[in-house]
């Protein structure tokens, strides 16, 4: 009495799951280039760049808590300019395609803010 | 002592890319050479084991199960604790794996009054290694969305549903919670009962705080000081098309994070940790209970030379008759 073919089998099956992602990247093909984001409007964001690409969620979060909470609508970038804290007409103001700016980024790593279920993306409107 | 063993080596594990990944070059060790060799041992490591199991014999069904097995028509079998056919087996491996029934059956010993042994159920054990198992697969599952170049569809579901709760943003997953949870748990229970910080070595502290590091290093960048995933990804795609690149402005909590999963990675196949492979051997839960239905031999046992009790009547038929005997053939 031996297992051993479906020891085999089962070996077979856990090297092929490990290694899925190099099979399934060589089927699509993969680029290790960054996704490429439309020109912004204006000459700088609410905050510096580097904040921007990876705590803007953050910033969206206090933004939020700000205005629903606490009735606080004006923020103040770095360099001393004044905005109104609203998702759609300032963000989407000097970044007005969600698809080629916001998006870009998100599809590239899956991400799906829920945030549209609610916000209007102006350009969808047009 | 074997605990501070342990932790001091995580914090070396964490501490070595977290210097040397700043040194200009050293970089290209800490993110390719490093998980390339981790990946391989792992795969081949764990393959090399399961086959080297594959080839023990197994001279006989091993039937300690807790159920009535299957036998005569009108007696109720319970063809899950103690399968005939394949298919049970299937369900109670099943139950096995995705569900660690047998640990659900783990009792604790503990003194009373008296003194006396009592035993109870001990589900906090059971509870904290589901918690910290299923929340490990889903947050493996989960990365794929950084090793896929097309990300599947399924991922953003899975994501949904763990961050079902819509707790901040980025969104809390609550997976990440629970293994964490599930983690120190699993490390509270070795530290606070004296029998089991009696029996605990090393290789029980070791795997649990460099899976915590790795969690905390995970956690740390999602949720506290980001990196930018973009370029993260970047880099696992090259990494898994075999056109390593090192983006710049990859910080190196990055490469902690990644050199404690090689760690964790080389560590897999040499320790206790292949109970992953081996819970599928498990002899008392893969067996079918048919020793009724189907004789099983030994396939190594010594040819026995048989005599029958017809050849022996054969060779002693006469003086059988003489004594008055029965026979069977006359
Ligand atoms: C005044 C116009 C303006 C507003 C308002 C604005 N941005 Fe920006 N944003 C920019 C510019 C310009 C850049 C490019 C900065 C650079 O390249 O130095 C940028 C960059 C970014 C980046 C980084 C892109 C990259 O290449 O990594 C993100 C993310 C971003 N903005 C998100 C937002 C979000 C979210 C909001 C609303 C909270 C917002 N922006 C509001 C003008 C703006
Ligand atoms: C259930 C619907 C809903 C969802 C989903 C939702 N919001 Fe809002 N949001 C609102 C409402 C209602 C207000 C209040 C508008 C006001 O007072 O101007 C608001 C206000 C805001 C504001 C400040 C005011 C403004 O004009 O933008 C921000 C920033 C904001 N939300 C961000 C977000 C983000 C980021 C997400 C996604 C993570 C999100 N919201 C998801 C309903 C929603
Ligand atoms: C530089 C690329 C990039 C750009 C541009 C970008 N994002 Fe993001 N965004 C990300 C990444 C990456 C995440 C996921 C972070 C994570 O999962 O830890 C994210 C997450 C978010 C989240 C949180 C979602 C969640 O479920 O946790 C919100 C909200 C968000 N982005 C809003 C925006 C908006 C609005 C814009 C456009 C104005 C934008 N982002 C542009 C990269 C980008």
């Amino acid at each position: 009495m031996s297992d051993k073919r479906n020891i085999i089998i089962g070996v077979i099956i856990f090297i092929l799951l490990m290694t899925i992602p190099i099979w399934l990247n060589l089927a699509t093909g993969t680029s290790t280039e960054r996704p490429e984001l439309e020109k912004p409007k204006g000459d700088a964001c609410v905050m510096d760049k580097e904040y921007m690409t990876s705590y803007h969620m953050d910033l969206l979060n206090e933004w939020r808590e700000e205005v629903v909470r606490n009735g606080e609508r004006e923020h103040i970038a770095p360099d001393g300019k004044k905005y109104d804290r609203s998702l759609t007409n300032t963000c989407l103001d000097c970044h007005p395609s969600k698809e080629k700016f916001c998006d870009q980024c998100h599809n590239y790593l899956g991400v799906k803010p829920y945030c549209w279920s609610c916000h209007i993306v102006p350009e969808e409107f047009k | 002592m074997k605990l501070f063993i342990s932790l001091i080596l995580v914090l070396i594990l964490i501490g070595i890319p977290l210097i040397g990944s700043n040194v200009s070059g050293l970089v290209y060790l800490f993110g390719v050479i490093i998980p390339y060799i981790a990946i391989l041992t792992f795969v081949i490591g764990m393959s090399v084991r399961v086959l080297k199991w594959a080839k023990i014999p197994v001279p006989f069904k091993i039937t300690t199960t807790c159920g009535q097995q299957k036998s005569l028509p009108w007696i109720n079998n319970n063809n899950l604790e103690s399968p005939h056919n394949t298919a049970g087996v299937f369900w109670r491996m099943a139950l096995e794996v995705l569900f660690f029934r047998s640990l659900f059956r783990n009792t604790r010993t503990g003194l009373k009054e008296g003194p006396k042994i009592v035993y109870g159920p001990d589900k906090i054990l059971w509870a904290a290694s589901l918690a910290f198992h299923w929340s490990f697969l889903v947050i493996f599952i989960r990365h794929f969305k950084i090793f896929l170049q097309e990300v599947p569809q399924f991922i953003p579901l899975l994501e949904s549903l763990d961050g079902f709760m819509q707790i901040g943003l980025p969104i809390l997953f609550m997976t990440d919670a629970a293994l964490l949870l599930g983690l120190t748990v699993l490390f509270l229970r070795r530290i606070v009962d004296p029998k089991l910080r009696y029996i605990s070595l090393v290789a029980d502290y070791f795997p649990l705080l460099l899976i915590i590091g790795i969690a905390l290093t995970g956690v740390w960048m999602r949720y506290f000081g980001k990196v930018d995933i973009i370029s993260v990804k970047q880099f696992t795609l090259g990494l898994f098309s075999f056109q390593p690149i090192i983006p710049d402005g990859i910080s190196a909590i990055f490469f902690a994070h990644l050199f404690l999963v090689s760690a964790l990675l080389i560590y897999f196949p040499l320790s206790k940790l292949v109970h992953f492979g081996g819970i599928f051997l498990s002899p008392t839960r893969n067996m079918s209970n048919n020793n009724r239905e189907v004789r099983h031999i030994n396939p190594w046992n010594p040819k026995v030379k048989l005599h029958t009790y017809e050849e022996w009547e054969d060779e002693f038929r006469d003086v059988m008759k003489a004594a008055d005997m029965p026979l069977e053939k006359e």
